[in-house]
């Protein structure tokens, strides 16, 4: 069950890596919209610390985006 | 580089504009001087010359957060942000958080007024009967310092290391990170992999309860009772350590879509278990007949995947994210985390835009989770009534209201609405526990208020 989570997390990336390596991607003059604050993968970090002190005081969960670690005595 | 000599220009023309001694400039030379930097005179007329370094940038913000009938919360974090000539980044955030109210202790509702003792032996609080008993005395403040210098230490590769320090009234934490980054395919593709560790030490008012006692109930003024309430604690400070995994995967789909995905490990050992938090012992009637500290394993795995895609339609922006995870307490969980961004342009005289969210949450409960005791059954090896490890589905929704204002700063806005809903993962109820709820929900509003400047 683990191990199979696993191998699809690691199979996917390289999937796209590999098969796609033809067509994925843009040209460095492409980037016009990928260079937009709003397009970058953590667009709001001040928000996104404030959610992740919340939600790890309140759920079992933690991490995933970033590192989960520990930081508090709220859980 | 664009977006880094825009700002350099605005700051010149600012500057050149009016002779006000404006905040950023005062908060630049202050955080310079704090830092040590060599040349305060450099680092001043960098932020007017619009060289490559770019100014010192500022974030700051301001959440509340406010639970019905529980927990209240103020958290301020301010950031500070620069760009070095080559690249480097330091980035510096202070948070300080302060919360205040009640939280479930974990014992179930009865149809009779109980009487719990406080978590430091001093004093007792009454539940009225049918209320989900809540401990009224939660009060910490907390102050976070955290420091993270990144840059590129050969061409594709980049570096970064961080430094993260938290002290609360009761609970010290430090910790480490380190990442690294490489990217190939024209920057297409990026592959990470980053570790971090962090050592906390607990000191719980009261100290660390004996798992399993029982929770010493009477009168706290009585000759005996500091010797009596002794004798359910093990000591008075305890530790746990994180060492965390993440490595993660980002590519460029097209001009319009970015995809990421994580892998992460992360090992938790020490003390695990919640002080404050006890159990019911019932009887076949479901009759409170004790209450017993809680007591969890010293050890948890928990694994995460994590895929993020970010969507660029004509004008607007979808970030989409969903989270898997694991551990080796049976626990698992969904996350499903969603925002919208719609600019509104120059409607409201002023660039603008709205961000609607959605998130939701499920998860299943841990092994040894149970609402409460049996005193006909053999004490397990562990066990929490901890609602936060029981079986839950949670959602949020909000709404983030941001506007450029004068000199290009930033104020945004962001209201949400949290709900959890515990739920039930198939515990028989005996007698009057028919008759009294169980699993309670939380509801809670989020408001935000942040200034970039």
């Amino acid at each position: 069950m683990m191990y199979k989570k696993l191998q699809l997390t690691l199979i996917i990336p390289i999937l796209i890596s590999t098969t796609g390596c033809a067509s994925l991607g843009v040209e460095p003059w492409e980037r016009d919209l990928l260079a937009k604050k709003e397009m970058s993968l953590n667009a709001a970090p001040i928000d996104a610390a404030l959610d992740d002190h919340v939600y790890f005081s309140k759920e079992a969960s933690s991490g995933g985006k970033g590192f989960g670690g520990g930081g508090c005595g709220c859980n | 580089m664009v977006a880094i000599n825009t700002s350099g220009n605005n700051k010149m023309n600012n500057k050149m504009k009016t002779e006000k001694i404006n905040i950023k400039a005062a908060l630049t030379i202050a955080t310079a001087a704090l830092l040590g930097v060599s040349n305060l005179a450099q680092a001043e007329s960098s932020t007017i010359s619009g060289t490559e370094e770019s100014a010192w940038e500022f974030d700051s913000a301001f959440l509340f957060y406010s639970e019905v009938d529980r927990v209240s919360a103020g958290e301020a974090i301010f950031n500070a942000k620069k760009t070095f000539a080559n690249d480097e980044v330091l980035n510096l955030k202070l948070t300080i958080d302060a919360l205040t109210g009640a939280s479930a202790n974990g014992a179930v509702a009865q149809p009779t007024v109980q009487t719990f003792t406080r978590p430091s032996g001093n004093g007792q609080y009454d539940v009225a009967p049918g209320d989900t008993p809540l401990d009224d005395t939660f009060h910490d403040t907390r102050v976070q310092l955290n420091g993270q210098w990144t840059q590129l230490i050969a061409p594709d590769y980049t570096a970064s290391g961080g430094l993260h320090i938290s002290k609360e009234y009761d609970y010290l934490s430090l910790g480490i990170n380190g990442n690294i980054a490489v990217d190939f395919d024209r920057k297409n593709s990026t592959f990470s992999a980053g570790f971090s560790y962090f050592q906390d030490t607990f000191t719980p008012e009261g100290g660390i309860p004996k798992p399993f006692a029982s929770m010493l109930v009477g009168d706290s003024n009585e000759p005996t009772w500091d010797e009596e309430f002794a004798k359910t604690r093990i000591g008075s400070e305890d530790d746990k350590s994180t060492a965390d995994i993440l490595l993660g995967f980002t590519q460029v789909i097209n001009r319009r879509m970015l995809m990421q995905f994580n892998y992460s490990y992360s090992m938790v050992d020490g003390y695990l278990t919640d002080p404050f938090k006890i159990l019911s012992v019932v009887d076949n009637n479901g009759v409170s007949q004790d209450y017993v500290y809680e007591s969890r394993p010293d050890s948890r795995i928990k694994q995460s995947i994590y895929a993020q895609s970010l969507y660029h339609f004509d004008t607007t922006v979808l970030d989409v994210s969903y989270r898997y995870m694991w551990d080796d307490w049976e626990i698992t969980s969904h996350t499903i985390d969603s925002r919208f961004i719609i600019p509104l342009g120059d409607s409201f005289g002023t660039e603008s835009y709205l961000q609607p969210h959605f998130r939701f949450y499920q998860q299943s409960a841990a092994d040894f989770y149970r609402p409460f005791i049996m005193d006909s059954d053999p004490l397990p090896a562990f066990a929490s009534a901890d609602y936060r490890i029981g079986e839950m589905t949670a959602f949020t929704v909000g709404l983030k209201y941001g506007l450029l204002v004068n000199n290009g700063h930033e104020l945004s806005f962001r209201l949400e609405y949290y709900s959890q809903t515990s739920t039930d993962a198939g515990f028989e109820e005996p007698g009057v526990l028919k008759d009294v709820e169980l699993y309670s929900s939380v509801d809670a509003i989020i408001a935000q208020v942040t200034y970039s400047f």
